[in-house]
């Protein structure tokens, strides 16, 4: 179905201001505290709708290379899961860490990117 | 149990006048009953007690009272202790030198307000931000983690004799059951499973078992400018490793973004150590405290987890328990910081 405009990402933007602009400033105590935590999910959402589909898809490929097979995203962690588990893979197998560690900075990058942990990597530090 | 105010105001003065007697003279009042926060497992209180003693004289304590509501199991401690065990533990700590706030009575079945208890109320700063960044704390920033240290020497050092009986839970029990709640969700976190076999690969013995607080760390502690005022939060104490408490201090997510200072976002590891080790806690050993850091990264990101799905399960609904889910990846990095 085509929707008009606003698309989704816009209309998402437009109730985040809203709650930014006028709903925050005239609140206090703990309204005004789980206002910003609404506003924060939304941000959240909205770097999600930008960035989730490549990183699914960057996520999916990597996979795909460290487990030799192709399959649907969720069916290809959970096999990874299962590996892990059974110690068939662990810190010392070629590729994982590097996999686990792009997957989680993907995560980080629609989460939190303000996390500090996350910043020193993007640096290239830990 | 719900109460409202009224009815919890005229509850208190009567379990005060039952508990603290003469202390407080005939007829004491409530007064400024006011919540400080509010969960399924806690509901923190500050009120005034104002009685006149039988010489005319008004006396006026501020007070504290800490009550379980009891509704539902979610973030239910998983030490069973109750409130009165936690107002044991609380006052053994304090009689033997720990900085905390006295407890002045438990509440009894005939008191009608549940389980709980009252403390005297102290001033001081909680806030882990601003005592990160407050000019007021600066200098309290360059000794605290010594501080930190000595503090939990003494809380180690409290006699098993003078506790409540209190569950034992060594690193095997502990990854056993944040394993199990973790795996539960049926939600692939592959940074954790990765943890939690190293855990179980690298598991030491304890050196001895002692009072272990649980959850000693930037936040739950008040400090004044001249050092630590009161050790606040003793729902998950117990008997354990030792270390468990120093590497919980020093997990990346109690450092509030100060990431370069692993003692709390406000010291170094050989200060607490060195602290710890002049006020009589032992020798510590690196790697154990290495060891409870990587468990305590782990178990912070199982417990934002079980926040989130309180949520989802519709147990306590709540946009600050559904956003907390998405600080799972936080504890991802830091883990893989840790391990690789």
């Amino acid at each position: 179905m085509a929707t008009d405009r606003p698309t989704v990402p816009e209309l998402v933007q437009a109730v985040r201001e809203f709650l930014e602009a006028e709903v925050q400033p005239s609140l206090d105590g703990s309204v005004a505290f789980h206002t910003r935590v609404a506003v924060n999910v939304l941000k959240i959402v909205e770097r999600e709708l930008a960035e989730g589909p490549a990183l699914a898809a960057a996520e999916k490929s990597r996979l795909v290379a460290l487990l030799g097979h192709d399959g649907d995203l969720d069916v290809l962690a959970e096999e990874l899961i299962e590996a892990i588990r059974a110690g068939r893979m662990d810190v010392q197998t070629p590729g994982l860490t590097e996999h686990l560690r792009s997957t989680v900075m993907a995560k980080l990058a629609i989460d939190n990117p303000r996390y500090q942990s996350y910043q020193r990597a993007l640096q290239g530090g830990r | 149990m719900m109460i409202s105010n009224e009815a919890l105001a005229a509850g208190l003065a009567q379990a005060v006048a039952r508990h603290l007697g003469a202390a407080v003279g005939s007829k004491p009042q409530v007064a400024e009953l006011a919540r400080l926060t509010a969960g399924a497992a806690n509901e923190t209180w500050s009120f005034d007690v104002i009685g006149r003693l039988a010489s005319g004289e008004q006396r006026r304590i501020g007070c504290i009272l800490r009550r379980s509501p009891g509704i539902g199991d979610e973030g239910k401690s998983d030490t069973n202790l109750g409130k009165a065990g936690e107002a044991e533990v609380q006052r053994a700590a304090r009689d033997a030198g720990v900085a905390a706030a006295e407890v002045l009575f438990i509440l009894s079945p005939e008191d009608d307000l549940g389980d709980g208890y009252v403390m005297a109320r102290l001033e001081g700063e909680t806030l882990p931000r601003r005592v990160l960044r407050d000019a007021e704390y600066a200098d309290l920033r360059t000794h605290l983690a010594r501080d930190c240290g000595i503090t939990l020497a003494q809380l180690h050092s409290v006699a098993p004799a003078r506790l409540p009986t209190l569950t034992t839970m060594g690193a095997a029990e502990q990854i056993e059951r944040y394993g199990e709640v973790y795996r539960a969700f049926g939600q692939p976190v592959p940074v954790f499973d990765l943890a939690l076999r190293w855990l179980a690969d690298h598991r030491q013995e304890p050196a001895r078992l002692t009072l272990v607080h649980g959850d000693f760390r930037n936040g739950n502690l008040m400090v004044g400018p001249e050092g630590i005022r009161a050790v606040m939060d003793w729902e998950l104490a117990h008997l354990g490793d030792p270390m468990e408490d120093l590497g919980w201090l020093c997990v990346t997510s109690w450092r509030f973004g100060e990431i370069d200072l692993p003692v709390g976002g406000f010291g170094r590891r050989e200060d607490l150590f060195a602290g710890y080790e002049a006020a009589g806690g032992g020798a510590v050993n690196p790697d154990a405290v290495r060891y409870w850091e990587v468990f305590g990264t782990l178990k912070w990101g199982i417990m934002c987890m079980i926040m989130t799905h309180s949520h989802l399960s519709g147990a306590t609904r709540s946009v600050e328990k559904a956003a907390i889910g998405r600080r799972v990846s936080e504890t991802e990095l830091d883990l893989l910081n840790l391990l690789t």
